[in-house]
């Protein structure tokens, strides 16, 4: 099908943007990519009345790395980020990798795959595991939104009508870190059942001084694995212990109804995900003594 | 309201109108009369309306044709040479701008497609990735062909052409 008509506006900077945003509200949609949403536009599940296209807002197109944040701009396209990444950030290449396909990435952004809050999507989930936020921009001011707080519901995050995902913020791991990322997909580049993001590292003494997990595609929301990360904190790494962990983490991904047989992952099959992407972690740990 | 549009299309300016919601794949089709650019599912999944964006592939069918204003586009008729007739590629021409391959067959032979809509999203698509990765191994031409379907051949076929087509060009240099 085709998109149904709208208005279109091709704003030069983020400040044109977002005073086109302020000025329709709850009409507008911002466009960057388009990998998402210009698919909601041709099947006409995404209706708006006007398009604030934010390709030509060529202050948004920046990467900056200061005191161990990575800042992505809201024009930075995945396969930029997954080539800076590839690295500097292997996890963050990893994850991209996994997203759609070089076509689709040479076009989408990383922020507007995060302001789109595809549960199923690996960046969401990655901006949880690396403790990330976004700037919320509007017309007079902006905001910082952690990335606990982004996300509400399947598609819906907490940015209001009038204001643009102008930044996402990665805390990058400590130097040693290791990292683990699997996701169940029915092919490379499809959206994924269900994954998981894993980071590791020790102290002097070779026991986990932190631990992140992050899930998607097991709720309505991309899920942090806490209730996992706080068992291995202060502990030699054992393969029980990382079991123990991943169970635990599994437990605090809200289920999902249905089972393995109509497409989704069961909850036993989330925790070997969890399990597989730790001791993944644990093999890439430098510092392992 | 249709807005004009300036783009380079396979190294020739041209010029057209479109309206804001118009696709690039439908205005390349329906506006320059391009139509080796195959409209296939209209979401970004199937990838039979890949073309080269200032060199690197993306899918026309996801933007629209206002955002290529000022941009170079190459669709599958740039890559067919005069000498080689539609369609025409590094992988049928076999690497280079000549022919270098005995096998003038190509890629049209090599895959086996029987219907050919998907091929031309197939060889923009690795054009520009046997450019970057001249030496695949057959586990990235299967990832790279993972963002292209084709309902005909199964595969295999495809991924022997391009693995061909890789080292005729490295033979070619």
């Amino acid at each position: 099908m085709k998109p149904a008509p709208f208005e279109y506006h091709a704003a030069r900077s983020a400040a044109e943007a977002v005073e086109v945003l302020a000025r329709h509200g709850d009409a507008a949609k911002v466009l960057a990519g388009g990998q998402s949403l210009v698919p909601m536009l041709n099947f006409r599940l995404a209706r708006p009345g006007v398009l604030v296209d934010i390709n030509g807002a060529a202050d948004l197109d920046y990467l900056r790395e200061a005191d161990g944040v990575l800042a992505v701009g809201a024009l930075v396209r995945q396969r930029k980020l997954e080539r800076w990444a590839a690295d500097r950030a292997p996890l963050i290449a990893e994850a991209l990798r996994l997203v759609g396909h070089v076509a689709i990435r040479n076009r989408g952004t990383a922020v507007g795959n995060l302001a789109h809050g595809d549960p199923a999507s690996e960046l969401p989930a990655l901006l949880l595991c690396l403790d990330g936020a976004v700037v919320a921009r509007r017309v007079g001011g902006e905001r910082l939104i952690a990335a606990a707080e982004l996300y509400l519901a399947p598609l819906t995050t907490s940015l209001a009508a009038d204001e643009i995902l102008a930044e996402a913020r990665f805390t990058l791991p400590p130097a040693g870190a290791g990292w683990g990322f699997a996701e169940v997909a029915r092919r490379h580049g499809d959206f994924a059942l269900a994954g998981c993001a894993a980071l590791l590292w020790l102290d002097g003494q070779g026991r986990i001084a932190g631990a992140r997990l992050g899930f998607f595609g097991v709720g309505s929301t991309p899920v942090r694995g806490s209730a996992g990360e706080g068992l291995l904190l202060g502990l030699e790494p054992t393969p029980a212990r990382l079991r123990e962990a991943a169970q635990a983490a599994r437990g605090g991904a809200v289920p999902r109804r249905g089972s393995a047989r109509d497409g989704r992952l069961s909850p036993a099959g989330r925790g070997v995900l969890a399990e597989r992407t730790l001791i993944a972690a644990l093999e890439r740990c430098g510092s392992r003594p | 309201m249709k807005q004009a549009v300036r783009l380079v299309v396979n190294g020739q300016p041209r010029a057209g109108a479109a309206e804001a919601r118009t696709s690039l794949a439908d205005f390349l089709r329906d506006d320059l009369d391009l139509t080796g650019t195959h409209v296939g599912c209209e979401h970004g999944v199937c990838g039979a309306c890949t073309v080269l964006l200032e060199g690197e592939p993306v899918r026309a069918c996801l933007m629209l044709a206002v955002q290529a204003e000022g941009r170079s586009v190459m669709t599958i008729e740039g890559l067919a040479g005069a000498d080689s007739g539609f369609p025409g590629s590094r992988l049928e021409r076999g690497g280079g701008r000549r022919r270098a391959s005995p096998n003038p067959a190509g890629i049209h032979g090599q895959t086996r497609a029987a219907v050919w809509f998907c091929t031309p999203g197939i060889v923009l698509t690795a054009e520009a990735f046997l450019r970057d990765t001249p030496s695949p191994s057959h586990e990235e031409i299967r990832e790279m062909l993972a963002g292209n379907l084709c309902r005909c051949t199964g595969y295999h076929f495809i991924v022997e052409a391009i693995a061909e087509a890789a080292r005729v060009m490295r033979r070619a240099q």
